[in-house]
């Protein structure tokens, strides 16, 4: 077979770059959705609270942590891989109890994101930063098996390509939450 | 026998008692891991086809049944009750069974018969053995495809059995029908069945589209460049295109629905009075939008189901017509013109919905554009029988068939293209027969072309041709016979999706038309259990395949042995020389895309 072959994109990279402009679709639906409503009767934005402002913050650190962790795995620096690993995976938590927190903002405003009553613009938004979470908890389980690995299993392992994978999804993932936030915060 | 290996050079030689054999394979097989939990590419191709087999009879089996009540609205059919209890009272069926069945029939055939069971086939089956790999990229990821399919297929077919029937409103699914479950019958838990099954659908065929992609593009044997591909390969990869592209927007059109209907948002709904329920308290939702989100995938849906038909009749009309398929580069260019045009003509299905008419010219440019790559490819079609030394093998008529088909339905969409010309026929029988006819049937018969043609590669005998003769022109006949007259019912305003036509004076006239459809229908409908019967006595008792090679045909799968095991070839992969059309060269009659070029030949 012809893969594998060194200046080949790995078949699995490749998937994922595929898969990639799938969720981007699912993504673009979604947001070009919200265009369509907007132009609609008993639209009303509601302003962003700062506390999503943080979570951007914790969720591009991560993307730091685990850029130094594919260095450090790269170095064959193992201890440094899975700590890394492991703050990646601590801030991903944060990230998503923040998002909750920040939805508890609106409620608390008796804004409703969802049932009756339920704002349209927040409704998008819930959805979206739900499926959002969904990608990233994607992530986070993959990264968990592998940190795992890295510390129980017999047989090491030095090939590159899965913490390759796993962070350019990482990336992706933020990329995609720094572009949804965006798209929220000026739409 | 061993002037047919001759012809292939690095095709590994074998005695016959071999061929059966897998010896190269060198993990032990259960029955679980080969035929039900199989990684092997062809059995899933399988596992696909006799799936998507089951689903045809059914939805087929559907469309028999609101036929009957269509030709025969007065007729008793005291059996009917027999079998549908409630749903047909003193042997009539009753509305709701009808727009259950309507709907159901729609959902399966789209999705069920003609996108997984025609690419999910042909695609497990023909990418690695046309490209030369010995599976796919992910296997497991191609065996999850397979399984995930089958759960949705599961979760429709209970649908049917409970008790406020499977969901009723159109197989687009529309809100507030799809939203409300105060809204009809179907709409209450066989609505939350068609949208879970639907789900796992929209991931079994991503899983299978991103493998089909992966493969397609990483995969490919020494020497097959790109431009040396079967047309059936290119086919099938803008197929996997479209729907990794396309699939997930209608996920997203889901996901609102199903906030909408479970967590009271207001994506869909707006403050309506539903008769029943009342006034909604939803405030400022839009149908509009799901059908913009609908059609986004429903559209190249369209082109899902047409493009692997069109590949495989590519490659059966040249193989068959012993000539070089005529463009090729031509045909590749028009698979992606459509391709890229899916994406962009949804807005047609939508003309007489309030769509702003200038936005609404501009989509009825784009879809009238759709004509040109489509006419460039039944020109290439037609130029490729011009003069070929055609043999008539099932296959082949099939394949004619297909092109037949697409030409009489391709005309009435640029009628229905037409925004002016919508406002009359927009959902009448006109919409019917056009897309029955350019889609359904015309896809049916590129599927039919394909099992014929690789039903030996797939599994080592022949289908019994005389059978296969009358289903051919039984099937041809009946689908122009069911569909044409429709046309005329189409164009005299009679609306699509009701119950019940002999109470209205305008549609009266059409009674014995209706009448001679339905008949033709059931016929055409036991012709199909003609063929199914063969599919099966023929897998077992059929004429056994002698050579490797039965259709003297260049492409690759037809080096493998008879029977090829998990890995497909023994030995090495053979390397490509040449593209896959080389019928009729230099006077010879067929050369193999692993013979190497002659020296006096020019390459492709």
């Amino acid at each position: 077979m012809l893969i594998n072959s060194k200046e080949r994109i790995h078949p699995h990279m490749f998937t994922l770059w595929v898969s990639m402009g799938s969720v981007i679709m699912m993504f673009a639906g979604l947001t070009s959705a919200l265009i369509v409503k907007k132009n609609q009767s008993a639209w009303i934005n509601i302003e962003i609270p700062y506390q999503f402002y943080f979570s951007t913050i914790i969720l591009l650190s991560s993307s730091g942590t685990i850029y130094l962790a594919k260095r450090f795995f790269n170095l064959r620096n193992m201890h440094y891989f899975r700590m890394l690993s492991l703050i990646t995976i601590l801030l991903s938590f944060f990230f998503i109890v923040n998002q909750f927190y920040a939805f508890s903002v609106f409620e608390n405003n008796n804004l409703h994101v969802f049932g009756r009553n339920s704002n349209g613009f927040l409704s998008f938004l819930g959805v979206t930063a739900l499926l959002h979470i969904l990608h990233v908890l994607g992530g986070v389980v993959a990264l968990s098996i592998m940190v795992f690995k890295a510390y129980y299993s017999s047989v090491k392992t030095y090939s590159n390509s899965r913490i390759n994978i796993l962070s350019t999804y990482w990336h992706f993932v933020d990329i995609l939450w720094v572009y949804l936030f965006l798209f929220f915060l000026f739409i | 026998m061993s002037s047919t290996f001759s012809d292939h050079s690095s095709a590994t030689l074998v005695a016959p008692h071999l061929l059966d054999d897998t010896h190269h394979e060198h993990h032990h097989e259960t029955f679980i891991s080969k035929y039900v939990f199989s990684m092997d590419h062809k059995m899933i191709a399988k596992q696909f086809l006799v799936t998507g087999i089951f689903w045809a009879v059914l939805g087929g089996l559907m469309s028999v049944l609101f036929r009957l009540q269509l030709g025969y609205p007065d007729a008793s059919f005291p059996w009917l009750e027999d079998i549908l209890g409630k749903w047909a009272k003193g042997g009539h069926i009753t509305p709701e069974a009808y727009y259950a069945l309507v709907t159901t029939h729609g959902t399966v055939l789209v999705f069920f018969v003609l996108t997984a069971g025609l690419s999910g086939t042909f695609a497990n089956f023909l990418i690695p053995l046309q490209i030369g790999a010995r599976d796919m990229a992910s296997p497991f990821m191609n065996m999850l495809s397979f399984w995930f399919f089958f759960l949705a297929g599961l979760v429709m077919l209970s649908s049917i059995f409970v008790e406020t029937g499977p969901f009723s409103g159109g197989w687009t699914a529309y809100p507030p029908l799809s939203a409300l479950r105060e809204a009809s019958p179907g709409s209450k838990s066989g609505m939350d069945l068609w949208i879970i099954s639907m789900a796992l659908f929209v991931v079994s065929s991503l899983l299978g589209g991103l493998n089909y992609i992966a493969t397609v593009l990483n995969m490919r044997t020494k020497g097959m460049s790109m431009t040396r591909l079967p047309l059936t390969i290119w086919a099938l990869f803008f197929t996997a295109v479209l729907g990794v592209l396309s699939f997930p927007v209608l996920f997203s059109g889901f996901i609102l629905l199903i906030f909408d209907r479970n967590f009271g948002t207001s994506f869909y709904l707006s403050d309506i009075y539903v008769n029943g329920v009342g006034a909604l308290p939803n405030e400022g939702g839009s149908a509009i939008l799901y059908q913009h989100l609908f059609w986004f995938l429903g559209h190249p849906e369209v082109y899902i189901i047409l493009l692997p038909a069109m590949g495989m009749v590519s490659e059966i009309l040249s193989t068959n017509a012993r000539k070089p398929i005529f463009g090729y580069m031509a045909m590749i260019g028009s698979m992606f013109a459509i391709a890229i045009l899916a994406f962009l003509v949804w807005a047609h299905h939508m003309f007489v919905t309030g769509l702003n008419p200038f936005l609404g010219s501009i989509f009825v440019l784009l879809t009238l554009l759709i004509a040109v790559p489509s006419a460039i490819k039944v020109f290439n079609w037609l130029t490729t029988l011009w003069r070929g030394n055609i043999r008539f093998t099932p296959g082949m008529l099939f394949s004619i068939g297909f092109v037949s088909l697409f030409i009489s339905g391709g005309l009435t969409g640029i009628w229905l293209g037409n925004s002016a010309l919508d406002i009359h026929l927009h959902d009448t029988y006109f919409v019917i027969a056009h897309f029955h006819i350019v889609m359904g049937v015309a896809s049916m018969f590129g599927m039919f072309a394909g099992i014929y043609h690789w039903y030996p590669k797939m599994f080592g005998r022949y289908l019994n041709n005389t059978l296969a003769y009358i289903h051919f022109w039984i099937t041809f006949l009946g689908a122009y016979l069911i569909f044409w007259p429709m046309h005329y019912e189409g164009l005299a305003g009679m609306p699509r999706r009701y119950y019940d036509y002999s109470i209205w004076e305008s549609f009266k006239q059409f009674s014995d038309l209706n009448r001679f459809i339905s008949t033709v229908a059931m016929i055409v409908f036991a012709v199909q259990l003609l063929f199914i019967a063969n599919f099966f006595y023929s897998m077992f008792k059929g004429r056994k395949l002698l050579t490797q090679n039965p259709w003297n045909s260049n492409t690759l799968e037809w080096t493998t042995p008879i029977n090829p095991g998990h890995g497909n070839w023994e030995g090495d992969i053979p390397e490509v020389y040449r593209w896959a059309y080389d019928y009729g060269k230099d006077g010879t009659e067929f050369i193999s895309q692993v013979t190497p070029i002659g020296s006096s030949e020019s390459t492709h």
